[in-house]
């Protein structure tokens, strides 16, 4: 047994090495004087100022902060609907295609999704006259579909883990099917319900392809500016950049496990 | 009797709120994936078969009534004609199921030992392992990326390191290559390996392994006979996970891959935004749809199967 | 006692008071089961039964995993839908009527208490539901407390009870509702062994204070037998028997019911001759001979091949021929022994070669066994003891 732990504890730490030394190095050269990144120019904060005033930045920020905020919201809502629709209403037909549609969108090739979307919204536009122009309200589209999939994964396999017994007794005492729920279910995928907001969140924030295909004219979201930065080269600022986001990301990571370990302690 | 306000009469009707529940809860998310989703591919596969035009939007209709009686299809398999004979495409499909088949790979072999000492790790110890997995995949997997493109450059660190340590005399290509792109995929989809093998391997009875042990089985032949059979709903996850949309995944190939890396994924949206030819970049769509299609649908069977 | 009082003021109807219910033709039952059958895919869960059950019988239904009974419980509940058959409870038809509109209740297995409500707004549950008011609800929901013993643990998470107080808090939260039938399924299985024999004893007063009609689930042939007015026997989607404890104890209709319940030995036996006048008829045990007498309604001829079938603790071990009348005598070698404190169990070896158990009280205080293994030994018991099976 004892060579097989040896070989895991190993894998384990080249596995976490090979993940975090990337990002340890962005991190670290956010600060280098230089702009070039292999040379270490001294301690400066020089490229998070430039941040600070790089206006293109903040704007696209701005907006894919409002596009995740609204897509993961509605994109919860729909994918508790699926989650619910798909193992607590029983059998109905179409209930396999259903399910192929909760699933598809997991592994589907973003350029797939990207430019169906956008010519789902063209077609749109010449029947009915919506959407009138693209941008953040067609990319929001575009985020709320494949994240509620996400969403809808998560919540089932929270209910499936749930005592259908409880359900059932809430029916039992006088419980209608949607006071049960609001009563019983909602309350107790909360949590689940929390997490596939995040997740959307983040899913949203981070989603470069599809939003190029499914933006218009003015609408650029972060990750379109920062992919057009990048493509031509690495550039100090952007280190800065994921810095903020690592930084932010990891300390609100950090708060969550905090305020949960307490919980269950409380528990 | 209980003085509820409900009486049980004889007779008795369901009332309409329960009925009207059930079909909103499953009509409104249904409707938007049909509507979202599954339409919108029926929609490229109509303009595969348009001819790209300098107007808004560009393409051509397919029918065009007004003109006269020999003109009026003007959908055409042009592009698919294309598609066949330009050797580009066939190499840019066989690539890309080949990089994603070499990617899914190596993620496993990393993924699955590191699945396994999280899933055998104690209860804290195994929380924050979980932590430090997902913990990269919240941040911006653009920036991870483009971290790889600052180590693996002309310029950048792990040249520099390996030229101050005396091991090389001029730079290495390893930006713009195809290992930069089999890396990258490695290094971005590797949580989506772990988590569901981890899901898998969590749930085995540990006594499983004691009591293959018991019967005189030495450590690696539990894990043949044992644990990879075992885990093998999480393996085909995990792999399917990685596999499908690796096919098709444009940034990767975009940043870290040379100009002979071609992967089907990058070529459809230089069609598209480059070339501005929409139905070309659908033909190349639909195919890649017709690829991924079957890889799909086993991995919905293995989903379902974890029900 | 107060509480019980304003409970029983607010039932319209008083607990039934006839004993034996079941035995007067012109009793209604309270539930009636027409031909219920329930299949899932090939397989049938319930197949075809009939049950009638009266007002405030607290009935039972005994079986082993798999036998149906759970899917029969669900069905009475609401949670299944009968493939065939009617469910009729007090008079009314329970078909398409869903669980939530039932006058039916029932305490889960699980007890399926709500882990994100307090004791108190659990049991209020159901009254909310039905829309009471909110000083009604507060009055009842504090009877109720103090009925089950929870006045003080009203405030409290689920998470923070035993077991058997979540237990209370399940029952308490359906009889709040005063059902016309409460549904126990397993109510004894995830309770210790003197708990068990607590609650017992509280579920039978709960229910006779109460006059609600129970129906339980078990597996547990003591439980069983210790609640029930009546039991019935269930195996492979059918009943098998339905009694009163003591007649499916003392007169099993087959081998099947007869070995559900406790130990009992089996007497392969030849009818002699049959006198159907008394009812009674004589059999020579197989191999060793020996006659007895038993009683049996008149379905046997002689000739017939029967199973002659005796309870343990009707046996007594001596190790001199007994005198009496009415007697059955075998003889045999004690085998085994074991001592159990209150009684003990020997296995006696007959002259057939089969063994058999018998059960006795302890009831001399001696320091050493009267018997020992290869003990030559009488066997007897009384003839009335012999029950005749046809199978």
């Amino acid at each position: 047994m004892q060579k097989s732990s040896r070989f895991v504890f190993s894998a384990l730490c080249f596995g976490f090495a090979f993940l975090y030394i990337p990002i340890l190095v962005l991190i670290a050269f956010s600060f280098n004087q230089s702009a070039i990144t292999s040379v270490w120019g001294g301690f400066s904060l020089r490229w998070y100022t430039a941040l600070f005033n790089n206006e293109q930045i903040i704007e696209a920020a701005l907006l894919s902060l409002k596009i995740a905020a609204t897509s993961a919201t509605f994109a919860t809502i729909l994918g508790t609907m699926a989650g619910l629709a798909l193992t607590q209403m029983g059998r109905y037909r179409g209930r396999l295609i259903f399910t192929g549609l909760i699933a598809a969108p997991l592994v589907m090739p973003e350029v797939i999704t990207g430019l169906s979307l956008l010519l789902m919204f063209v077609s749109l536009q010449e029947l009915i006259g919506w959407p009138l122009s693209r941008g953040a309200g067609t990319i929001t589209i575009a985020h709320i579909t494949f994240s509620m999939a996400y969403v809808a994964v998560i919540v089932q396999s929270r209910l499936s883990s749930m005592d259908q017994s409880l359900q059932e007794a809430a029916m039992d005492l006088g419980g209608r099917p949607t006071q049960v729920a609001f009563d019983i279910t909602l309350p107790l995928i909360a949590p689940s319900m929390l997490s596939g907001w995040l997740l959307a969140f983040t899913l949203s924030l981070d989603d470069l392809v599809i939003a190029s295909f499914t933006s218009g004219a003015g609408a650029s979201t972060l990750p379109m500016v920062i992919f057009s930065k990048i493509k031509l080269g690495v550039t100090p600022d952007i280190n800065a950049l994921a810095t903020l986001i690592i930084g932010t990301v990891s300390i609100g990571i950090m708060i969550a496990s905090w305020v949960m370990f307490r919980q269950s302690k409380r528990n | 009797m209980s003085d509820s306000k409900r009486v049980l009469t004889k007779t008795y009707h369901q009332p309409l709120g329960d009925k009207l529940w059930r079909n909103f809860v499953i009509g409104i998310p249904y409707f938007w994936l049909l509507l979202f989703f599954l339409a919108p591919f029926a929609i490229v596969f109509k303009i595969s078969f348009a001819t790209p035009i300098v107007a808004q939007p560009p393409f051509t209709p397919l029918f065009d009534f007004t003109a006269n009686a020999s003109q009026w299809l003007l959908a055409t398999w042009d592009n698919y004609r294309f598609l066949t004979e330009d050797n580009l495409y066939w190499v840019s499909y066989f690539k890309s199921i080949k990089t994603a088949a070499i990617s899914t790979l190596i993620c496993l072999l990393i993924g699955y030992p590191m699945a396994y000492g999280i899933a055998r790790a104690t209860s804290t110890t195994r929380n924050i392992l979980l932590m430090l997995v997902i913990l990269p995949f919240w941040t911006s997997f653009l920036l991870r990326v483009y971290a790889w493109m600052g180590l693996l450059g002309k310029n950048g660190i792990v040249n520099s390191l390996l030229m101050n340590m005396g091991l090389i005399d001029s730079p290495l290509q390893m930006l713009y290559t195809d290992m930069a792109v089999y890396l990258g995929i490695v290094y971005t989809y590797i949580p989506f390996m772990i988590l569901p093998l981890y899901a898998t391997l969590e749930k085995m009875d540990p006594s499983l392994h004691d009591a293959a042990a018991d019967l005189g089985a030495k450590p690696w032949q539990t894990f043949i006979d044992v644990t990879l059979p075992l885990s093998m709903p999480g393996i085909i996850a995990g792999s399917l996970l990685v596999f499908i949309p690796a096919i098709g995944e444009y940034v990767i190939p975009a940043l870290l891959g040379g100009i002979d890396s071609l992967m089907i994924g990058r070529t459809l949206y230089d069609e598209f935004f480059v070339n501005r030819d929409w139905p070309l970049a659908s033909a190349v769509a639909t195919i890649l749809l017709i690829i991924v299609v079957i890889p799909i649908m086993l991995f919905q069977r293995s989903q379902q199967e974890q029900e | 006692m107060n509480n019980e009082n304003t409970i029983k003021a607010n039932q319209s109807a008083k607990p039934y008071v006839a004993e034996t219910p079941w035995l007067d033709p012109e009793a209604v039952p309270f539930i009636q089961i027409k031909g219920l059958s329930k299949q899932f895919d090939d397989f049938s869960a319930v197949d075809n039964v009939d049950l009638n059950i009266y007002k405030g019988e607290l009935f039972t239904i005994l079986g082993g995993s798999g036998c149906g009974k759970s899917t029969l419980l669900r069905m009475l509940a609401g949670f299944e839908t009968p493939n065939a058959g009617q469910i009729i409870i007090d008079g009314i038809d329970m078909a398409n009527i869903p669980a939530y509109d039932r006058p039916i209740n029932m305490m889960f297995q699980s007890y399926a208490v709500f882990p994100h409500m307090t004791v108190e707004q659990n049991i209020s549950y159901g009254l909310k539901k039905d829309k009471l008011a909110k000083a009604e609800i507060a009055t009842r929901v504090k009877d109720m407390l103090e009925l089950v013993q929870l006045s003080e643990l009203a405030k409290r998470k689920p998470n923070q009870l035993s077991g058997g107080q979540r237990q209370r808090v399940a029952l308490a939260r359906a009889l709040i509702k005063q059902p016309k039938v409460l549904l126990l399924d397993e109510p004894l299985a995830a309770l210790d062994k003197k708990l068990r024999e607590q609650t017992q004893f509280e579920l039978i007063n709960l229910q006779y204070e109460l006059g609600i009609t129970f129906v339980v689930v078990t597996h547990d042939q003591e439980e069983a037998m210790t609640l029930s007015t009546r039991v019935a026997v269930m195996d492979a989607g059918k009943f098998i028997q339905i009694d009163t404890p003591t007649q499916v104890y003392e007169s099993p209709h087959n081998r099947f019911v007869a070995n559900f319940f406790g130990t009992i030995n089996f007497f392969n036996a030849t009818v002699l001759s049959t006198d159907p006048e008394a009812q009674t008829l004589t059999a020579q045990l197989e191999k060793t001979g020996t006659q007895l007498e038993a009683k049996a309604e008149g379905r046997f001829s002689a000739s017939d091949e029967v199973t002659i079938a005796v309870r343990p603790e009707k046996i007594s071990v001596s190790q001199e021929r007994p005198e009496g009348d009415h007697l059955t005598i075998t003889k045999g070698t004690v085998e085994d022994l074991a001592y159990y404190g209150n009684r003990s169990v020997y296995r006696v070896r007959s002259q057939s070669g089969r063994i058999i158990q018998v059960s006795a009280q302890n009831n001399q205080r001696s320091e050493q066994l009267v018997l020992e293994w290869d003990d030559e030994v009488y066997l007897s018991w009384d003839s009335s003891c012999n029950v005749v099976l046809s199978e």
